[in-house]
């Protein structure tokens, strides 16, 4: 759409038609002037069709990213069989509450609770690119020439403002930093990109960018606010003129934020300690928090981009320290969402973009690292209508391959709009409107093997 | 031709109404006469206010010179004027005060800079993914387009060069026209050739007329060198193994008639692309330049070419071409042409707000800064920088530490303002793919994230106005000029003394900095 283009024809009928000729500026604004409602029919334009709220079993959905790709053979695929050569330090992986599942040695509290989550054993889309593989698995898709929305983005567009939410902040958060050059939206544009808090959750003061600025009191915002009004002079000088109502419009929608109760949701200290403590004090615990808050006020998108995951180098140092804040982050959310009932609504997965070479590389200058591996990796999903205590897929003895049902970026993507209630055939609004659906079409070519029946 | 505007406005000033002429934005309604040898320009106008007048539309009045200083540093170098600047121009009684500050942004530094930066998007300049060019790559093919950009290099030189592009892409940098594509089938580059030279959507075209152009792409081969990620494009008669380039068409019909190992099937192509007859090739350019220029294509979207997507002044495209190839190509005349035209410098305040007006320039549109000027205008006027880097280990690309954001070459170096306000993300091409939409979240942003708060209250216009103990006159003076690049009006100054007194302060000082960096009137170019 060009924002540009300041009234669509129809608009434009409408205009020319109420005064029976052609409206001229100075007629629009003396009718502006005096209060009349004839500049009010330029609406701001919205770039899809009223659609209603999908319904599923899913309202929300909390990603946590493993940023850089965790390794699958240390975390939810152990192979102690597979030799020294392979499992280095992490040889004793530990029974589940579920018999028969074992999972690593370093995730003892996620072990208790394996009936609430099930595991994917055998992710794979065969590309060891963090670009390409992060696009792949959170789009469903591997593009030639368009760049699509992400789940998140998409999950906003069907669930977000155009059908009407109206939480308290954006309906697509992402906490705490964005993925850098991981375009979110893709081509559904700037609208659908998510909020990224910056600060840190586990700070004294989570200082959300935007939203909670501490040297600025409430008295001298609203001073501000007066104060940017009355001196609007371009504004003044084209009253009626679409883009800037939009700008106008958004300085409201962005008030809210400062002036409303989002500050108050975003405020960690309003937990006790015990709580807090709970999660971990750390930023990927507290962040765990904060996606928990953030569902009980309705959000429909979170993702917790948790970084460090890439261990070419020293990577068993960085699983003994990583591994216990992931396990314990991680278990409180699923086991709190799982005592106040939210689990049922809320669909939790986690995973980052690949897994990690199962051959641990000894060779310098890696000397004892895991490099990246596409071809088979795992996935944590849990609540939102799938089943828990559930293996779906494996890999081979040493977890360097799919050994039985594949599982592609699209076939767990697609589950989790199921279970959302977006239409596997909802079209998204190509920019060269080129038909196209929420889930990949046959003619894509994209690889699927179909929904996770298993879980569902 | 005499516009009726003047009439109009002469009526409305005798009616006393205050509407006719904007104190702040305009100078004056149009006066325009096609008089004898009339430059091209004035053809332009004539061109322009005849196609308005067949449709019963009166264009906007002329901008104010200080929204034409602030228009033209924002449209031509990318770059918001400094208050000295602003107030040396509005000094100035000479009549050609206009053409000369064209002529001086045309010359300046920033002109190859922020130019390279637009032809990037175009021509795809970032490293990884999903272009894949390596970063010693992107600075090879950005050195090229920058430099070319500051020669003047003319434009059907600029072209064939890189058609003809061979040899490794880390040192002849023009070669990665043929990496930085997702699809370097023979079809998705004559996509691309048809995307970027043409203006057309090959994905519009009928198939055979795509393969029929991929012919000439087809004795084309990449390999590998000993360095990393270093390879080679080469003319290779052998990678045609179904000899495609037999049944090469030209896209306007004409046969190729290629004939195996005579010659390189591109330079048969560049010959047949690059010719004054061909108006595929002049109208593409001169379209594209016109809409970075005035906001909006003659025919729009700009790279959205084909029979029933037709301009909206054929006889304008017509003279821009004729004007253009007259002139060997050069694209600062193109420039120069168009920027001292009357059109370019009509207010933004519609006469009449509809899409006929706007399609056919009766004003100028507004239009959001694109992210790299946002915040290097942010960074100008608050002195204070950002910091860059590349997320791409090796090798590792040195950013300098005062790089302004319009001078980054790499696609993939970015911030989160840049991508919040739009920046595209240079995987298509497409010049839609830059976003300057408004959105609540770039408002929050603006209106009190930490990252422009502590700019404002670390900026020399607040620190400077408490130490000096600026009254509030020379405090709002200084800041209007220095941010909205003109001077306040009377009424302006007094609703900021009834805001915070008449003693200046650093309360006052900040706020004002705040309040006139979240106007509409900064954020857009009007």
């Amino acid at each position: 759409m060009n924002p540009f283009e300041t009234l669509n024809a129809q608009q434009f009928n409408r205009l020319v038609s109420s005064a029976g000729v052609p409206m001229t500026r100075r007629e629009a604004l003396r009718r502006s002037v005096y209060g009349s409602a004839g500049l009010l029919l330029m609406e701001p334009l919205s770039i899809r069709a009223d659609q209603p709220t999908p319904t599923g079993k899913a309202k929300s959905v909390i990603q946590i990213w493993l940023w850089g790709g965790a390794c699958h053979v240390d975390t939810f695929d152990p192979k102690p069989e597979a030799g020294a050569a392979y499992v280095g330090q992490l040889n004793e992986p530990i029974e589940t509450n579920v018999s028969g599942i074992r999972i690593g040695q370093l995730l003892p509290e996620l072990a208790k609770i394996a009936d609430k989550y099930s595991l994917i054993r055998s992710m794979t889309h065969r590309n060891n690119g963090h670009e390409t593989a992060a696009y792949l698995v959170q789009t469903g898709r591997s593009s030639e020439r368009d760049v699509f929305p992400c789940i998140g983005a998409v999950t906003s567009y069907f669930k977000g403002y155009d059908s009407g939410y109206t939480g308290l902040v954006p309906p697509y958060i992402v906490l705490t930093q964005p993925q850098g050059r991981f375009s979110e939206a893709g081509f559904l544009g700037p609208k659908y990109k998510p909020f990224a808090t910056g600060s840190d959750p586990n700070a004294q003061v989570f200082a959300v960018e935007g939203v909670v600025s501490p040297d600025v009191t409430e008295e001298r915002q609203k001073n501000r606010r007066d104060f940017l009004g009355k001196l609007n002079t371009l504004g003044g000088a084209i009253p009626g003129d679409a883009t800037l109502k939009t700008v106008l419009q958004n300085n409201e929608q962005a008030y809210e934020m400062i002036l409303g109760d989002a500050g108050k949701l975003f405020n960690l200290s309003l937990e006790t300690d015990e709580v807090r403590n709970k999660y971990g004090r750390n930023t990927f615990g507290q962040s765990c928090l904060m996606a928990r808050r953030l569902v009980e006020k309705g959000v429909p998108y979170i993702t917790i981009n948790y970084q460090g995951w890439d261990t070419h180098k020293q990577h068993f140092q960085i699983m003994n320290r990583k591994l216990p804040e992931l396990d314990q982050g991680l278990a409180a959310l699923i086991s709190d969402l799982s005592a106040s009932g939210l689990l049922d609504s809320t669909v939790v997965w986690c995973l980052g973009e690949f897994g990690r070479t199962p051959k641990v590389a000894m060779e310098s200058p890696w000397n004892g690292g895991r490099h990246h591996w596409g071809n088979v990796f795992s996935a944590l999903v849990a609540g939102g209508g799938f089943k828990g205590g559930q293996v779906v897929g494996e890999s081979d003895a040493k977890g360097e391959d799919v050994k039985s049902r594949p599982v592609y970026p699209a076939d767990l993507i697609s589950s989790i709009y199921g279970q959302l209630g977006i239409p596997e055939d909802a079209p998204l609004p190509h920019p060269l409107g080129t038909p196209t659906c929420v889930v990949p079409g046959k003619d894509e070519k994209v690889p699927m093997e179909g929904k996770l029946t298993e879980l569902i | 031709m005499r516009i009726r505007i003047t009439l109009i406005s002469l009526i409305a000033a005798l009616c006393g109404t205050a509407y006719g002429i904007h104190p702040v934005y305009e100078s004056g309604p149009v006066e325009f006469h096609l008089g004898q040898n009339p430059s091209v320009s004035e053809q332009i106008d004539d061109l322009i206010f005849k196609r308005l007048h067949e449709l019963d539309l009166d264009p906007a009045n002329l901008t104010s010179d200080s929204a034409f200083l602030r228009r033209a540093y924002l449209v031509v170098i990318g770059t918001l004027p400094s208050a000295e600047e602003v107030t040396r121009f509005l000094g100035s009684a000479d009549p050609n005060r206009r053409t000369q500050l064209i002529d001086e942004l045309l010359a300046r530094d920033e002109f190859p800079e922020y130019w390279a930066m637009k032809w990037c998007d175009v021509l795809r300049v970032k490293a990884e993914f999903p272009i894949k060019l390596w970063p010693n790559a992107v600075q090879a093919y950005y050195r090229w387009i920058f430099t070319s950009l500051r020669a003047n290099k003319p434009y059907d030189q600029f072209v064939r060069e890189l058609l003809l592009a061979n040899g490794s892409n880390f040192r002849n940098g023009e070669v990665n026209f043929f990496r930085a594509m997702q699809d370097r089938s023979p079809d998705g580059i004559a996509a691309t050739v048809a995307l970027t030279l043409m203006g057309e959507r090959a994905d519009k075209w009928p198939k055979k007329k795509l393969e029929a152009l991929g012919g000439f792409f087809c004795e084309l081969s990449y390999k590998s060198t000993a360095e990393w990620k270093e390879e080679i494009v080469y003319y290779d008669p052998i990678a045609d193994k179904e000899n495609r380039a037999e049944t090469a068409i030209f896209p306007d019909g004409t046969p190729g008639n290629l004939r195996k190992f005579k010659q390189d099937p591109r330079e048969v192509f560049a010959d047949w692309l690059i010719r004054p007859e061909n108006p595929a090739f002049s109208r593409a350019i001169v379209n594209r330049i016109w809409a970075w220029l005035m906001g909006r294509g003659i025919v729009e979207e700009p790279d959205d070419i084909r029979p029933d997507n037709p301009p909206s002044n054929p006889a304008l495209l017509e003279l821009l071409q004729k004007d253009f190839i007259a002139n060997n190509y050069d694209l600062k005349h193109v420039y120069r042409v168009i920027l001292n035209t009357k059109t370019f410098q009509l207010s933004s305040i519609p006469n009449l707000d509809a899409p006929e007006a706007t399609a056919n320039f009766a004003h100028y549109p507004l239009r959001r800064m694109e992210a790299e000027v946002m915040i290097d205008a942010l960074n100008l006027i608050t002195v204070t920088d950002e910091v860059y880097s590349s997320p791409i280990p090796e090798p590792f690309t040195f950013v300098p530490e005062d790089i302004r954001a319009i001078g980054i070459a790499d696609g993939s170096i970015t911030s989160s303002f840049l991508e919040l306000f739009g920046r595209p993300p240079r995987d298509t091409g497409y010049m839609a793919e830059r976003n300057t939409r408004s959105s609540s979240q770039q408002r929050l942003h603006l209106l009190n994230s930490s990252h422009v708060l502590k700019k404002i209250k670390t900026c020399p216009l607040v620190t400077k106005a408490v130490e000096e103990k600026w009254d509030t006159e020379k405090l709002a003076r200084t800041a209007y000029l220095t941010i909205l690049s003109r001077n306040p009006m009377p009424e302006e100054i007094q609703a900021i003394t009834q805001y915070g007194g008449s003693d200046g302060g650093k309360d006052l000082a900040e706020d004002l900095v705040w309040m006139l960096l979240n106007q509409p009137e900064f954020n857009y170019i009007h």
